[in-house]
């Protein structure tokens, strides 16, 4: 097997991602790729991020093997990778630990972020907070009300936490104001862009610091069942902490990855978020060219989520790539199977997932029942879920 | 010589430099457009820059957005800017006509399609503003095939070499973003923009525009005294913003005409 080796110089997956930004941009992100470039050649920058990942976040994460779930399902072994035991409570501190270290590399003081569910939003002040930096983060207004928790979280690691009023008041209205930030404060800011998309040298970094959860669990299925899993799985919203497990996989024969999208209500009623499984058109949005929800006259679509962070119409151009030289595959479960998938998991194995892992898990549990005892699904439990349990409350017809 | 080029020289011979007034298409009613445009042919308008309307507008200020919003009220896409750019030719066929926006709704009707349709709809110039000369190989073909102009923005960080490399593509004019920010911003610095084209002329030879926080008179003279085209766009938004349907076009012609009156 030829050796996977994207993106090329200029952030092309194929015929996806490159940098599609207003000139004002682009000699950042030339900056960004340059200084890049040259920490990724410095062992003392992975030294002190592995530090980090040690000490303050708690790597590695354990990969755990959900019995009970598995004997009930009466197929597969499944296994969680614990991404929900981190700092913070989710994969998204892994990228932006990587982020903030190449920020004081590029002596800025000011970070910015967009978020979604809040958890990178969150990880990001906690980092700025950890290495003395301003922070402020866009939040739709929409995603404020639903994840209330974690913006007072954001709030006590002192951050700013604008919210932002345009358009459907969710994800990709928060990564546009945070754009239209980093476009006035260009000189003072570094913008620690919270999934594996946007434009290059973006969707690369992302990828490499969220790695680290695909390059542990290579290390720890053969530990546990002496062999690598059949099938490799990740939720998918932007796509970081799917590409994060699969990437380290890529090369490995026999190993099937999956992605999982919402599906919302259903991909027949188009209230979703789900750009590959519904097999969206390509488009250009926030700085690449990927799959991407959109109409006719090329505006994007509003997507529904139960889930505020997997609520976003495009996906990162890697993911886009892998889907189209078939390496990885893309389906979707609707907000009505992840939740009762989140009910299972909180039941049956003593952990409460976040709503977007609850995605994966939900497919977990219909592909299980169709494979052998003795194969094992990976499954990335990619956050914890007590930032979301007010809207399960909700959901239930309770309030806290 | 097409229209854009028949109109710097036109200028140049006067003496005076271009009023590049800014419109989104479809703003605030689609069957208002082409009566706002020959309004700000009225005022003086030299070249229209028109918006093409877009759901996430991530280089445009409050303003701009908001136009924006208003056209997609009434679902106006790129086929219907086209159809009023199309429109207002039948009754003006001097008056150059750069669509400005952004490059998905291009992308999703493609890019050689695209072009067809628009010269045949008599646009002249097209500016993509997420579209840096990296990605834009096959769009600035398919429009040159049909004898458009892609136009591009230079901004203040851009650094000589892509200046250099921009020079060698652009068509039309260049259009140079005036500060670091948004559309709308009010931190413009007259010196710095002065300093700023001086210098880009020793390697850009078609007309320079300047754009971005320009809001009157007064800036419109200052920078006019360097560059050869001033672009002026949220000013004239917020005055459809104020007026009536009634009243739109009368006060854009009133307000281009004393932006007008600052470049000669
Ligand atoms: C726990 C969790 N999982 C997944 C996601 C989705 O992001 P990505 O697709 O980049 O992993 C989020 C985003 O907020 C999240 O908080």
């Amino acid at each position: 097997m030829s050796q996977y080796d994207f993106p090329d110089a200029r952030g092309h997956f194929g015929p996806f991602g490159g940098v599609y930004v207003a000139e004002t941009l682009m000699a950042a992100l030339d900056e960004l790729k340059a200084e890049y470039a040259r920490a990724k050649a410095d062992p003392a920058f992975w030294q002190e991020f592995n530090y980090e990942l040690k000490h303050f976040v708690g790597r590695p994460s354990p990969v755990y093997h959900a019995k009970r779930w598995s004997e009930l399902l009466g197929g597969a072994q499944v296994y969680l990778k614990r991404e929900d035991l981190n700092h913070t409570g989710a994969h998204k501190i892994n990228n932006a630990i990587g982020q903030a270290l190449l920020a004081r590399r590029m002596g800025k003081k000011r970070v910015i972020a967009e978020t979604g569910a809040g958890q990178h939003g969150v990880a990001t002040a906690t980092v700025a907070a950890r290495y003395g930096m301003e922070c402020v983060v866009y939040m739709g207004a929409e995603d404020i009300k639903r994840q209330a928790p974690n913006v007072f979280r954001m709030k006590l690691l002192g951050a700013t936490v604008v919210p932002v009023e345009s358009g459907s008041k969710t994800l990709k209205d928060a990564l546009n104001e945070a754009m239209r930030d980093w476009v006035t404060n260009i000189d003072s800011t570094f913008y620690i862009l919270g999934t594996a998309a946007g434009p290059h040298p973006y969707p690369m970094l992302v990828r490499d610091f969220v790695s680290v959860i695909g390059e542990e669990a290579k290390v720890q299925m053969p530990e546990m069942i002496g062999r690598q899993p059949d099938v490799v799985m990740a939720c998918v919203g932007g796509g970081s902490n799917a590409i994060g497990t699969f990437y380290p996989y890529i090369d490995v024969p026999g190993v099937r990855l999956l992605g999982v999208e919402p599906a919302g209500d259903g991909l027949e009623t188009g209230r979703h978020a789900a750009p590959l499984a519904s097999n969206a058109p390509v488009g250009v949005l926030h700085g690449s060219r990927s799959y991407l929800m959109q109409d006719e006259n090329g505006q994007i679509i509003e997507t529904h989520s139960i889930s505020a962070g997997l609520d976003y119409p495009g996906v990162g151009p890697e993911h886009s790539w892998l889907k189209d030289s078939g390496r990885a595959d893309y389906v979707a479960v609707t907000d009505a199977e992840a939740l009762a998938a989140f009910h299972d998991c909180c039941r049956l194995e003593g952990i409460i997932p976040a709503l977007e892992s609850s995605h994966a898990l939900a497919q977990a549990v219909k592909l299980a029942p169709t494979m052998a005892k003795d194969q094992a699904i990976l499954v990335t439990l990619s956050g914890r879920g007590d930032k979301d349990i007010n809207t399960v409350a909700g959901l239930m017809g309770l309030t806290l | 010589m097409n229209r854009i080029a028949a109109t710097f020289a036109r200028l140049k011979a006067a003496g005076e430099k271009a009023m590049i007034p800014f419109i989104t298409a479809g703003d605030p009613h689609p069957n208002l457009t082409v009566d706002l445009m020959h309004g700000l042919v009225d005022g003086g308008a030299d070249i229209i820059e028109l918006g093409i309307p877009f759901s996430d507008p991530m280089a445009d200020g409050p303003v701009i957005q908001r136009a924006s919003e208003r056209a997609l009220v009434h679902k106006v896409g790129l086929r219907d800017v086209l159809a009023m750019v199309k429109t207002f030719r039948q009754s003006n066929q001097t008056t150059p006509v750069v669509l400005m926006g952004y490059l998905n709704p291009v992308h999703v009707i493609g890019y050689p399609q695209f072009a067809r349709l628009a010269a045949d709809a008599g646009v002249d110039g097209v500016l993509t503003v997420d579209c840096p000369p990296e990605e834009a190989v096959e769009l600035s073909a398919a429009l040159e095939a049909v004898n458009l102009d892609p136009v591009f923005l230079i901004a203040p960080t851009t650094p000589e070499a892509r200046v250099r490399e921009i020079a060698r593509l652009a068509r039309g004019y260049v259009y140079y973003v005036s500060l670091k920010g948004v559309t709308g911003a009010g931190n413009l610095d007259i010196g710095d923009v002065a300093r700023k084209i001086a210098a880009l002329r020793q390697f850009i030879e078609v007309p320079i525009g300047v754009g971005f926080g320009i809001r009157d008179a007064e800036t419109t003279r200052a920078i006019a005294g360097t560059a050869d085209a001033v672009v002026v766009g949220s000013r004239l938004v917020q005055e459809i913003e104020s007026a009536t349907p009634e009243t739109a076009r009368e006060q854009l012609t009133r307000l281009v005409a004393t932006l007008k009156a600052a470049t000669r």
